[in-house]
């Protein structure tokens, strides 16, 4: 409940957010980097780099090349396993009053149910998000993210040793959106979140070669802004689970445009990167909007445009 | 919140908009701006900025290491080569223009080291130079003698014009390279090295990457310590985006794979410690 009387929670999978703004998953480590400058209290979740069974090594550099409102990148889920991300990142987390989102990753389907497992019954945590999106990795991610058959598998088998409740995150890099939506309703999701980033190039012409090591990278920013709009109102017209929405969130406005689509919840990623604290003037802008015209529950615009 | 656990970061680390009050070109390509910045108040040598356009549509900071901090003045000083969009904005912009300022940021060179050495070298291939100024100065605050520290500058070619020597020379002895022999030896500041059959006691290097691996090879040759520092494509500045990385021979405690950020375990590092 905002100071003015006005209500932002809202509420996922029988998880309360006490507002619906969270940070995109590799964009703000666990948080440790940037608490200094963000309190991490005001979030309504945070949501962690992806973690895998063992420590990954990522790609090669460069990972990063700026792009026209937007960036690639190629980290490839680097991560350093769940062993230590269990004693140093969630213990850190275990400290702050937020949502504690954990984005698992793997190469294999047995790699995504053993971090499943392994955080199950951790009280730290609120909800796994699961990864089947990741554009940088050879194997696991997108292969499972872009066939509706394997998603819906994939979704079971996470489902069924989860006492968390699971969201899976969706790849845009497909047909139809709305298919993989279902897909993943129908294996059992709690809540899907969208989008993961669009597979771009970029070519230094000057050098001749690759701006990227890994050649691809995934696109974010606000260049897919209106992409991802498109794709959250047609997912969360396919189904009834909860929809959190990213892509090219720099403002409140933009946030609020992502609900109106049928987001219950939104999700800030690259501009993180741009400016530390933008999370906090995202959440301070929604509670004003909302104010300004007089709605008393944030609920009341979640999916408002038909 | 927090403080009891050490693998926090506890950085004095400033967001701000920096206001500009002095701008000059120093050479072709390459320009000195100042900023009134609080960054000055903790910036040690070899540490960096990241530095926001003015742009809607470019909207990563560009990472620029610190030529000089001024804790007195409240002033850092940015020299670097304008080649892409966001440091062509910065060299073309006028007194009084304001930029977004994160820092400082990383870690610098380590002055400790270079205690007792008789022979310190610091090796800046063109516009690897400018952090390694504050880093003559802040040698010679310590203690070490004029004699004892000594800039070797690579630079393209009078031509294309020096920069920064001057300020060197006021702090340490100075040897030139260019690449064309128009000054100082012919050739990189490692020919400089073998010309004059120097048997430095510790290296501080900063420019291109062919440099920095010959440094590497010759302080191994020699059995002495090189700190180099490195540069990478980043997003953050942080260490959250993990674009960075340099590949490390020992596992990374941070990461816990032959990994370690640029941005944070860096800039410089050990040159025994990476692989380049």
């Amino acid at each position: 409940m905002s100071p003015e009387g006005i209500n932002t929670a809202v509420n996922i999978a029988g998880v309360n957010f006490k507002n619906p703004v969270m940070n995109a998953s590799g964009t703000f480590g666990s948080g440790m980097e940037y608490y200094e400058f963000v309190d991490l209290n005001r979030l309504g979740a945070l949501v962690t780099k992806g973690v895998a069974p063992e420590p990954w090594e990522g790609n090669p550099v460069p990972r990063i090349a700026e792009t026209p409102s937007g960036m690639l990148n190629a980290i490839g889920l680097q991560n350093p396993g769940i062993d230590v991300f269990i004693e140093r990142d969630l213990g850190f987390l275990s400290e702050f009053n937020t949502n504690v989102i954990v984005n698992v990753c793997g190469h294999s389907e047995d790699e995504y149910l053993q971090v499943v497992e392994r955080l199950s019954d951790d009280d730290r945590v609120d909800m796994l998000e699961i990864n089947v999106s990741c554009p940088n990795v050879k194997k696991g991610g997108i292969a499972f993210g872009t066939d509706p058959k394997e998603l819906k598998r994939i979704t079971e088998l996470v489902k069924q040793k989860s006492l968390k409740p699971i969201i899976m995150k969706l790849s845009p890099n497909v047909t139809s959106i709305a298919d993989m939506a279902k897909a993943a309703e129908a294996g059992g999701a709690d809540a899907i979140s969208l989008i993961n980033t669009l597979t771009g190039m970029k070519i230094d012409i000057h050098k001749r070669c690759f701006s990227l090591a890994n050649r691809t990278g995934g696109l974010s920013g606000p260049a897919i802004r209106p992409v991802a709009v498109r794709m959250v109102y047609e997912a969360s017209h396919a189904v009834n689970i909860p929809v959190i929405g990213m892509g090219g969130i720099t403002n409140s406005e933009d946030a609020i445009e992502f609900m109106m689509a049928g987001a219950s919840a939104v999700a800030v990623g690259m501009y993180n990167f741009h400016e530390p604290v933008a999370m906090i003037r995202i959440i301070d802008g929604i509670t004003d909007f909302l104010s300004e015209n007089g709605i008393a529950d944030i609920s009341e615009i979640i999916g408002c445009v038909d | 919140m927090a403080d009891s656990f050490s693998f926090c970061y506890s950085r004095d680390m400033i967001n701000e908009k920096a206001r500009i009050i002095k701008s000059e070109r120093l050479a072709d390509q390459v320009f000195s701006t100042v900023f009134e910045s609080r960054v000055a108040e903790t910036a040690y040598p070899g540490q960096f900025v990241m530095v926001g356009t003015k742009s809607d549509s470019r909207l990563l900071r560009r990472p620029i290491s610190i030529c000089e901090a001024d804790r007195e003045k409240g002033t850092i000083r940015l020299v670097y080569r304008a080649v892409g969009y966001g440091t062509k904005e910065l060299s073309q912009a006028e007194n009084g223009d304001s930029f977004d300022i994160l820092g400082p940021l990383g870690n610098g060179f380590p002055l400790d080291e270079a205690q007792d050495k008789k022979q310190i070298i610091l090796t800046g291939g063109g516009i690897g130079a400018p952090p390694l100024l504050q880093l003559a100065r802040a040698l010679r605050r310590t203690g070490i003698g004029k004699e004892s520290v000594t800039a070797i500058l690579g630079y393209r070619s009078m031509k294309s014009g020096l920069f920064l020597n001057e300020e060197f020379a006021a702090e340490v002895n100075v040897i030139l390279a260019t690449d064309d022999g128009s000054i100082g030896t012919r050739g990189t500041v490692m020919d400089a090295i073998k010309e004059r059959d120097l048997k430095p006691d510790i290296i501080y290097a900063c420019g291109p990457l062919p440099m920095l691996k010959a440094v590497r090879d010759f302080a191994a040759d020699s059995f002495i310590p090189a700190f180099i520092s490195l540069e990478e494509k980043m997003a953050c500045g942080m260490g959250v985006c993990l674009g960075c990385m340099v590949k490390t021979s020992k596992k990374d405690s941070h990461s816990r794979v032959n990994n370690a950020r640029i941005c944070t375990e860096g800039p410089v590092f050990n040159a025994e410690e990476v692989v380049l």
